[in-house]
């Protein structure tokens, strides 16, 4: 029986391990952290219908039958190709040989302390959309750091994403629907406060992304501002002024919110320490390359190694469990 | 706001300084603003630290106040300075230190642009020869003169004689600090702290005894900006900058505000009279307006030198409120004598700010 080793446990890892049992392939996923999900696990409700996170994460689970062998906390600490083979040892001691590699290793989130002018990690009511996230999974109401409910909130689009200075002219292409779903939620909790969306282009390329985001304006009233945030400052009551650049009015903007939530993007995960190893290329972007961009979205320079999910790049869920079954496909077929 | 952020920031932006064999460079109008700064940088330097700092009468500008002005193209600035670093290498002193916050951002800038292309710094080379026959080393380290007083801050408040605190409370004096745009705005990594927590004249204030505070208009321009004032029709931008910053830094009730540029200390001393006359507003305690140093100045009453040899009698907004919480005495029968005793005038009374 062929054997492939899934690196990585994240959506994509889950669903193409799960696919590949399907096929008859023996597989054994990898995952650093202690359990299997990824970035699934920190999500409350998904875009674009609001369904329970948990609820996409109980169907991965439910492919990931016996047969397939999970290692969570552990990591590929050496990886060498022999023949057509592949020889593994994780970080736990164990080892095997592999006949093909899948690498699903996904993103990080960009680290936002590092669009220092926006005061992440030093002003008290900025945050991220991540921790924006965790404080609705917990069920919690959004509150500020004095324990009120904000009446004005900012939210800021693109922060570490089409940004030359923190090295990403990228977009990261699910954090607008991100912030129109968030500012959606802040408001369903409390539909008094203000909410300010600052954007440099709406990206609502996918299917109900517009109706979402008319519904966010017309039912809601969420306010969308074109235009960059250029700093933002403490003031002495702990709420924070922005400065901005209404780019459809032409003037400069000024505004105090209560909270601020950026929308930190995705870069490429800093756990790909294959790379080097399997001599893997990865694009400017630093994101990994694929066989043919049209044609072979799954494969690398490397034959036997496979890619899926956000480690080719910036992509929603759904996008994400079509290549983890277009990968499976491509590794069943190339284990022939 | 939660001051663990931002020393974590400030590990990310340290600077190498040289610790001695300066070269040292003035600033183009410095003397005149603030008469003593630049003498009591040199007195601090070979008479408390003991180090070596060297000027050469020939220097010149640094042409940054032109080149910021779009009148000289960066070929002559580039010669301009090619020609300081050759006056510096004939001195045999390998560590420059500008006086000039522009003038070290230029620096910094040249360097960088010979370091990522080469070619110009063969041209730099070529023109300087042919204009003077003369040659240059690179500085081994460039460092702004406020760079130097941080990074012997220390060794200063130890010799000091007075602290920035209110001598009757025992309460620190609380400060705000104006960073030069050039320090580290194009290039955070050469400035203490970087751009946008900028730690080195907060690095000063807290060796010294005060506190600083932070305000929202921080990274706002002084009301300087080159094209701001230097063009005439323009000045209602630059006090309405300054005016900006006053509005939102007096709700903290600062004691004093310390610079570490020219033009900085400059606009935010003066205009605070222009902005009384122009508005009947006044900021800071009892209608005296909140006084403004530099670092020098600061570091001079730290070490307990006479207020009127540090040239702070030729400030608009009166430092004696700052003087009398710091505990420093002052002879005011001696404030308008010139060095050898003469009497220098008595400025005209302001109609709205209060002085001493
Ligand atoms: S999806 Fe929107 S917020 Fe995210 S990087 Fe692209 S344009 Fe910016």
């Amino acid at each position: 029986m062929k054997h492939v080793v899934v690196i990585g446990g994240g959506v994509a890892g889950m669903e193409a391990s799960a696919k590949l049992s399907e096929m008859g392939v023996a597989v054994s996923i990898v995952e650093k952290a202690d359990k299997l999900g990824g970035k699934l696990n920190r999500w409350d409700r998904l875009f674009p219908n609001s369904r329970p996170a948990s609820d996409l994460l109980a169907k991965l689970q439910s492919g990931m039958g016996k047969d397939i062998r999970k290692y969570v906390n552990a990591e590929v600490s050496s990886v060498r190709q022999s023949l057509k083979q592949f020889d593994i040892a994780l970080s736990n001691g164990e080892d095997f040989k592999a006949d093909a590699i899948l690498i699903s290793t996904g993103f990080d989130v960009f680290d936002a302390h590092r669009k220092e002018e926006y005061g992440y990690g030093i002003y008290d009511n900025v945050i991220t959309s991540a921790d924006l996230e965790k404080t609705f999974r917990k069920g919690e109401t959004l509150k500020t750091a004095s324990g009120k409910k904000p009446q004005r909130v900012g939210i800021i689009h693109c922060v570490g994403s089409r940004d030359e200075k923190a090295g990403n002219n990228y977009c990261s292409k699910v954090c607008c629907i991100t912030a129109v779903k968030q500012a959606i939620e802040i408001k369903e909790q409390n539909p008094e406060a203000e909410v300010f969306c600052f954007y440099m282009d709406l990206r609502m390329y996918d299917r109900h992304f517009e109706t979402i985001y008319k519904e966010a304006q017309v039912k809601h009233g969420i306010q969308f501002i074109r235009g960059r945030l250029s700093e933002a400052f403490e003031n002495a009551d702990g709420s924070v002024m922005l400065k901005a650049e209404d780019t459809l009015l032409g003037k400069p903007l000024k505004i105090n919110v209560d909270m601020v939530v950026l929308m930190a993007g995705m870069v490429p995960s800093s756990g790909n320490r294959v790379k080097e190893q399997l001599n893997l290329t990865v694009a400017e972007d630093g994101f990994f390359n694929v066989a043919d961009a049209h044609y072979e979205s799954s494969g690398t320079n490397v034959p036997g190694v496979f890619v899926a999910g956000a480690c080719t790049g910036p992509k929603t869920m759904e996008n994400t469990i079509n290549e983890a079954r277009s990968a499976a496909l491509a590794i069943k077929e190339y284990l022939r | 706001m939660k001051i663990e952020g931002k020393k974590r920031l400030w590990q990310d932006y340290q600077k190498e300084i040289a610790t001695d064999n300066y070269f040292y460079a003035r600033s183009c109008i410095r003397q005149n603003f603030f008469p003593a700064s630049e003498k009591t940088f040199l007195r601090v330097m070979r008479e408390e630290l003991n180090k070596d700092v060297y000027e050469d009468p020939r220097h010149t500008t640094c042409s940054g106040i032109v080149y910021h002005s779009d009148l000289v193209t960066m070929d002559t600035t580039m010669t301009v300075i090619a020609r300081q670093f050759s006056l510096m290498t004939e001195s045999g002193r390998k560590n420059y230190v500008p006086s000039c916050i522009t003038s070290f951002g230029l620096y910094t800038e040249v360097l960088e642009m010979w370091e990522h292309f080469p070619e110009l710094e063969t041209k730099a080379r070529e023109m300087l020869w042919k204009a003077t026959g003369r040659e240059f080393e690179k500085p081994e380290n460039v460092a702004h003169a406020s760079d130097i007083i941080y990074k012997f801050r220390n060794e200063i408040a130890s010799r000091g004689k007075f602290r920035l605190v209110n001598h009757r409370t025992g309460q620190p004096l609380r400060g705000v600090e104006h960073i030069g745009c050039h320090y580290s705005k194009m290039f955070p990594h050469k400035g203490v702290g970087g751009a946008e927590y900028p730690y080195v004249l907060v690095g000063m204030i807290e060796a010294f005894g005060g506190e600083v505070v932070d305000y929202p208009e921080r990274r706002h321009c002084c009301g300087f900006g080159f094209r701001q004032y230097v063009v005439k029709a323009n000045r209602g931008f630059s006090i309405s900058s300054s005016r900006k910053k006053f509005e939102s830094m007096a709700p903290y009730k600062p004691d004093f505000i310390l610079t570490n540029c020219p033009g900085c200390p400059y606009f935010l001393d003066r205009w605070q009279y222009a902005i009384s006359e122009m508005e009947g507003v006044t900021y800071g305690e009892n209608g005296y307006g909140i006084p403004v140093l530099t670092y020098e100045e600061l570091a001079g009453l730290v070490l307990g030198y006479d207020p009127w040899d540090l040239g702070l009698q030729t400030h608009q907004v009166s430092v004696e409120p700052l003087l009398e919480k710091m505990g420093i005495p002052y002879n005011p029968a001696t404030k308008y004598l010139g060095a050898q005793g003469q009497d220098l005038g008595r400025p005209e009374k302001p109609s709205v700010l209060k002085v001493y």
